[in-house]
C-alpha cells in the first residue's frame, strides 16, 4: 500500500539527513506503529507519505515515496487527499470550518463529491465515531478527545484507504485517549483501513499494533518487525514490556490481558514484599518520605477556592493544602480545572471566591517579580517562556529578569539536564531539552513552590526519565511540586499524592498509591498487571526482588 | 452509541444571505433618517433579533462589540465638532472652547470658539446614524456565520474567500494567543505592560501565529484544498482575462455613472459591459475547481419573510424620506423635540419580524463547553478494585 524506496531527506540547511535510505513498505490493513526518541524523524516519515514532505516543508527528497502506486514525486498533498488521511498533533490547528458537519464535509466537497453521497458519508462517519450528538456543534467548544475524532473523521470522510495519525493521543486524558484508540482499532478492524501511527506513550497502541517500525534517528536504519520482536530490543519500550524482561517472560506480553496471564508466579513472589521501601533520591517514593514537622512545612493552601469564566465554573470549593517535600500529582479529565488550579497558585488571575495563600501571600497581587521568588509554573507550552535567540541569551536574560548573580540560570540548567548547546535557538531544541530550559528559568529564583502543567507531553522515555529525576531531587531538597498531568506513568514513578479533580470540584485526594491503583482510568500497567497487589512502577518490583530472597 | 432521531428540521438555519439582506435594509433605512428616535429604534430592533435568534457560536457574540465600536464613533463625531465645527451659526451657546488663530495657509480650517446645543445634536445624531448601521452588520454578523456565508460564494471566488474566512478567524485567536503570552511573561518577572511589555509580546505573538498558519495551510492543502481539473489552458486564459477585464471596465463604469461629465457618458454601457465579462470569466474559471456543496442552504417561505421584513422597513422609511414626511430629517434649528412619523415607526417595527419568523437556534443545553459523553464519566472515583481484579485461575 504506502512504498518508500531508497528514500533519503535532508532539511534545507541541515547538516545531517533526517532520513537515509529508507525502504519500507507498508501493506494493505494494516496498524503499523512508529516509535523513536523526539527529532528522530518520525514526523518527517510520517509526512512524506502524503507529500507534505517535501511538499510543503521544503528540502531534499531522494528515492520515491508512493501511496497505491501514486508517487508523491509526481503530485502534490491535495492530489492525494482522496487516498491519505492526515492527522496532525494539534486538531484544533487543522480545522478549517466552524461546526462538526461541515468540518466532516469539507475534503469531500474539495474532492468534489456528489451532494447525495457526501451526505451518507458524513452520516456513516458521525456514527462510527460517535460524533452524532454533536453535529450541530461549533468546533472551539469541543472538549480535546472530542476534538481528535473529528479531525480523524474529517479526513475519513473522504474514503481514503491509508490514515496517518503524528501522536493523536498527546494531548489527551487517558479516558479521551482510549474513546480515540478505541475508534482507531475499529477503523483498521471494521473498515480494513492502513493506519500509521506515530505515538510517544507506546503502551496505549503497542497492543493494537500489527507492525512497529523503530526509527532509531541520526540517519541509522530503521528495523521493522511485529511489535514483540521489535519491544525486546527497542530502546524505548512501555512498562509492560520491561516488566516483562525484568521477569524473563517469553514471547514477551504487549497487552495487560496477555501480561496477567504470566505474571501468576511473579505476583506470588511479591506479595510478601512491601512496595516502596528503600526510597532513595530521584527515585519513587521520594516525595512520598513525610516531611520532617509536617503542618509546619505548608507551602500553599486553598480556601473554598472558586473560578468562574463567565458562564462556565472551572473551579469550585476547592481546599487543599500543598507541604515542602511533596510531589502532588493533579489528575482529571481535559477542562476538569487542572490548568486552572495551578493559574491559581501561580497567581495568574484572581479567584472568583474563596482564598489562595502561597507562603501566606495572595499571588495574584504579587508583582511579577516578587512572584517568581515563590511560585514557579512551566506551563503546558513551555516553549512560550522562552524568548531569546539562543539558549545562553535566554539564561543571561533570566539573570537579569529575576535580578539574580550572572549564571544562577546557566548552572541551574547545568543541573536539570548537562550538555545543552548553549548557541541553539530554543525554538530549535527537541521538547525534552527545551522543557528543560524552561524548567531552569523557572528554577532560578529558587521558588519553594514548582508547578508543571502536562511537562510530559511530546516528551520520549530518555527525557522523561531525566524528569523524573529531577523532580525527585527537587522533593528532597525542600521543594514542593505539583504536577497536572494525564500521564498515569508519571504519576506512579514520581508522585506521592494524587488530587483527582472533575468538573472543577475535588473527587479525590490521598497517597498516589491508592487512589491509581483503584481507578480503572488511571491505573498504571503495572498496577494492572500485578493488581491486587499494589505494585505501581518497574522499579519498584526490581528492587524489592532484588532485595528479596529468590 | 445511542441513536437519536432528530427532527426534520434539526440543522435547519436561516440562509445567511437572507440574514445579511435583511440587515442590509435595516442599514439603509439608518442611513435615509436624521431622527435620533428612529435610529435609536432600528438599533434596537437589530439588537432584539440577535438576542432572540443568534446561536452558541462563537461569531454570535460579535454584537457587542460592534455596539461599543458605535459608542465611540458617536463620542468621536461630538468631540470634533466641539474641536473643529463651524462657527458662525445661531444657536443656543452652551460653552466656549478657546480659540486658536491659525497660519494664513489653514484658514479654512477653525479651532475652537461658542459651541452651540444645536450643532452638538446635529454632530450626536450623525454619530448616531453611523453607529446604527453599525449595529445593523454586527446584527449580520452575530446571526450568520461566515464560512456559511462564503459557501454561497461563485466557485471562482471560493478560494479567495476561504482566505479571507481565515484571516478573519485569525483575529479571535491573536487575542488568545495574546493572553498566553502575556500570562508567560508574569511567570518570568517581566514587565506585561507599556511600550516594554510592548515590544517583547510582539515576536513571541507573531511567531505562533505564523505557526499556526503554516499548520492551517499543511492541514487544508492535505485535505484536497484547491484541486483543479484539468483545464484546456486557452480556457483558463480566457477564464482569468474575463474576470480582470471585467473589473476593470467595471470600475471605469461606476466612475462614469456617478460623474457623468467623464468618459463621454458612456458610465452605464461600460459598466454593463465589465459586469458580462467578469460573469463569463468566473463562469468559465468555476469549470476549473470540481467542488461539490455539503446541505447547499436552502431559499424557503422564512428567507422570503425574513428579507421582505428588512425591504418593508427600507421602503418605508425611503418613501417617508422623499415625500418629505415631518419627522423623518431632523435639523434641529430651531431646537425642539423630534416628532414621531407613525408610519416609519411602523415599518421599522416589521424589521423585528425575523425574531419570530427565522427557525430558533438549538442551544446545546445540558452538555457545557466541555461535556464528555458517557465515556468520559468514569474518574476515579470509582470504587476500590472495581476496575482492577483479580485474574480468576
Amino acid at each position: 500500500m504506502i512504498r518508500f524506496s531508497d528514500v533519503s531527506f535532508t532539511y534545507v540547511d541541515a547538516p545531517a539527513a533526517t532520513l537515509a535510505h529508507v525502504d519500507l513498505a507498508i501493506g494493505d490493513g494494516e496498524l503499523c506503529l512508529v516509535v523513536g526518541p523526539t527529532g528522530s524523524g518520525k514526523s518527517t516519515l510520517l509526512r512524506s507519505i502524503n507529500g507534505l514532505v517535501p511538499h510543503f516543508s521544503g528540502g531534499h527528497l531522494a528515492g520515491e515515496v508512493a501511496v497505491a502506486g501514486r508517487s508523491t514525486r509526481d503530485v502534490a498533498p491535495r492530489e492525494l487527499a482522496d487516498l491519505v488521511g492526515f492527522v496532525g498533533q494539534d486538531p484544533a490547528a487543522s480545522f478549517v470550518t466552524d461546526t462538526v458537519e461541515d468540518e466532516l464535509a469539507y475534503t469531500m466537497e474539495n474532492l468534489g463529491v456528489p451532494p447525495a453521497a457526501m451526505r451518507r458519508r458524513v452520516e456513516d462517519t458521525l456514527d462510527l465515531l460517535g460524533l452524532h450528538e454533536l453535529r450541530d456543534r461549533p468546533l472551539l467548544a469541543l472538549s480535546g478527545g472530542q476534538q481528535q475524532r473529528v479531525a480523524i473523521g474529517a479526513v475519513l470522510t473522504a474514503s481514503p484507504r491509508v490514515l496517518v495519525l503524528d501522536e493523536p493521543t498527546s494531548a489527551l486524558d487517558p479516558a479521551a485517549a482510549e474513546e480515540v484508540l478505541a475508534a482507531l482499532a475499529r477503523l483498521v478492524h471494521d473498515v480494513g483501513l492502513t493506519v500509521v501511527v506515530a505515538e510517544h506513550r507506546l503502551e496505549r497502541v503497542v497492543p493494537f499494533a500489527d507492525s512497529v517500525v523503530l526509527v532509531p534517528g541520526g540517519g541509522r536504519p530503521l528495523v521493522r518487525g511485529d511489535p514483540g520482536t521489535v519491544m525486546a530490543s527497542s530502546p524505548v519500550v512501555p512498562p509492560i514490556v520491561e516488566l516483562g524482561r525484568l521477569a524473563g517472560w517469553d514471547p514477551l506480553p504487549l497487552s495487560v490481558r496477555d501480561a496477567r496471564r504470566l505474571a501468576e508466579p511473579l505476583r506470588q513472589r511479591l506479595a510478601p514484599l512491601e512496595p516502596g521501601a528503600p526510597a532513595a533520591i530521584g527515585a519513587p517514593g521520594a516525595g512520598r518520605a513525610a516531611p520532617v514537622g509536617a503542618g509546619d512545612d505548608v507551602l500553599a493552601t486553598t480556601e473554598h477556592l472558586g473560578v468562574a469564566y463567565g458562564e462556565v465554573t472551572a473551579l469550585d470549593d476547592v481546599g487543599l493544602s500543598v507541604r515542602r517535600g511533596e510531589v502532588v500529582a493533579l489528575m482529571g479529565r481535559n477542562g476538569s480545572g487542572k490548568s486552572t488550579l495551578l493559574g491559581q497558585l501561580a497567581g495568574q488571575r484572581a479567584p472568583t471566591s474563596g482564598r489562595v495563600r502561597v507562603l501566606g501571600e495572595a499571588p495574584a497581587a504579587l508583582t511579577a517579580r516578587r512572584l517568581i521568588a515563590k511560585v514557579g509554573l512551566v506551563p503546558q507550552d513551555a516553549g512560550l517562556l522562552l524568548y531569546g535567540e539562543s539558549v545562553e541569551a535566554e539564561c543571561e536574560t533570566a539573570d537579569h529578569d529575576a535580578g539574580l548573580p550572572p549564571g544562577t540560570t546557566a548552572a541551574t540548567l547545568q543541573r536539570v539536564l548537562p550538555g545543552m548547546p548553549g548557541r541553539r535557538h530554543p525554538r530549535d531544541l527537541s521538547e525534552g531539552q527545551r522543557l528543560a530550559l524552561a524548567l531552569a528559568v523557572v528554577l532560578a529564583p529558587a521558588p519553594p513552590l514548582l508547578l508543571l502543567d502536562e511537562p510530559t507531553r511530546g516528551l520520549d522515555y530518555p527525557a522523561k526519565e531525566r524528569l523524573v529525576t529531577v523532580l525527585g531531587e527537587l522533593a528532597g531538597s525542600g521543594h514542593a511540586v505539583v504536577v497536572a498531568t494525564h500521564d498515569v506513568e508519571l504519576v506512579a514513578r514520581v508522585a506521592g499524592r494524587a488530587i483527582v479533580l472533575a468538573d472543577g470540584e475535588v473527587v479525590a485526594d490521598g497517597a498516589a498509591r491508592e487512589v491509581v491503583c483503584h481507578s480503572p482510568v488511571f491505573a498504571p500497567q503495572v498496577a494492572k498487571v500485578l493488581a491486587p497487589e499494589p505494585w505501581l512502577t518497574v522499579d519498584e518490583v526490581r528492587r524489592a526482588l532484588a532485595g528479596a530472597p529468590a | 452509541m445511542i441513536r437519536r432521531p432528530r427532527p426534520a428540521a434539526g440543522r435547519r438555519v436561516l440562509h445567511p444571505v437572507a440574514w445579511w439582506l435583511w440587515a442590509g435594509g435595516m442599514a439603509v433605512a439608518a442611513n435615509k433618517t436624521s431622527n435620533p428616535l428612529l435610529l435609536l429604534l432600528i438599533g434596537a430592533v437589530c439588537a432584539f433579533v440577535v438576542a432572540a435568534r443568534r446561536t452558541s457560536a462563537p461569531w454570535a457574540r460579535s454584537l457587542g462589540f460592534f455596539i461599543r465600536l458605535g459608542l465611540v464613533v458617536i463620542a468621536v463625531r461630538v468631540v470634533i465638532e466641539i474641536v473643529f465645527g463651524q462657527r458662525g451659526v445661531p444657536g443656543h451657546i452652551v460653552f466656549s472652547v478657546p480659540s486658536v488663530t491659525l497660519p494664513s495657509w489653514a484658514q479654512g480650517v477653525s479651532i475652537g470658539g461658542p459651541v452651540t446645543v444645536e450643532s452638538i445634536l446635529v454632530a450626536a445624531t450623525q454619530g448616531l446614524r453611523l453607529a446604527a448601521i453599525l449595529v445593523c452588520f454586527g446584527a449580520a454578523n452575530s446571526l450568520a456565520s461566515p464560512y456559511r456565508l462564503l459557501r454561497c460564494l461563485p466557485a471562482i471566488l471560493y478560494e479567495a474567500g476561504v482566505a479571507v474566512t481565515v484571516a478573519l478567524a485569525f483575529a479571535p485567536e491573536l487575542v488568545l494567543s495574546i493572553a498566553g503570552v502575556r500570562e508567560a511573561r508574569r511567570l518570568r518577572g517581566r514587565p506585561t505592560r507599556g511600550l516594554r511589555g510592548l515590544r517583547g509580546m510582539a515576536v513571541p505573538v507573531l511567531e505562533g501565529s505564523l505557526d499556526r498558519s503554516l499548520q492551517l495551510a499543511a492541514s487544508m492543502d492535505a485535505r484536497g484544498y484547491g484541486r483543479r481539473q484539468a483545464l484546456d489552458p486557452g480556457v483558463r486564459r480566457l477564464a482569468t482575462a474575463g474576470v480582470v477585464v471585467g473589473l476593470l471596465l467595471v470600475a471605469a463604469g461606476v466612475y462614469g455613472i456617478l460623474d457623468p461629465g467623464s468618459i463621454f457618458g458612456l458610465g452605464l454601457p461600460v459598466f454593463a459591459l465589465g459586469a458580462a465579462a467578469g460573469a463569463l470569466g468566473m463562469v468559465a474559471g468555476g469549470r476549473r475547481t470540481a467542488r461539490t456543496r455539503y446541505r447547499p442552504d436552502r431559499w424557503g417561505w422564512r428567507e422570503w419573510v425574513v428579507t421582505c421584513s428588512g425591504a418593508v422597513a427600507l421602503g418605508a422609511v425611503a418613501v417617508a424620506e422623499a415625500t418629505g414626511v415631518r419627522g423623518v430629517q431632523v435639523a434641529f434649528t430651531p431646537l425642539v423635540v423630534p416628532s414621531l412619523p407613525v408610519l416609519a415607526v411602523a415599518s421599522i417595527l416589521v424589521g423585528l419580524v425575523p425574531a419570530v419568523a427565522a427557525p430558533a437556534p438549538s442551544r446545546p443545553g445540558a452538555a457545557g463547553p466541555c461535556g464528555r459523553g458517557a465515556a468520559g464519566g468514569t474518574a476515579a472515583s470509582a470504587p476500590a478494585g472495581v476496575g482492577v481484579e483479580a485474574p480468576v485461575t
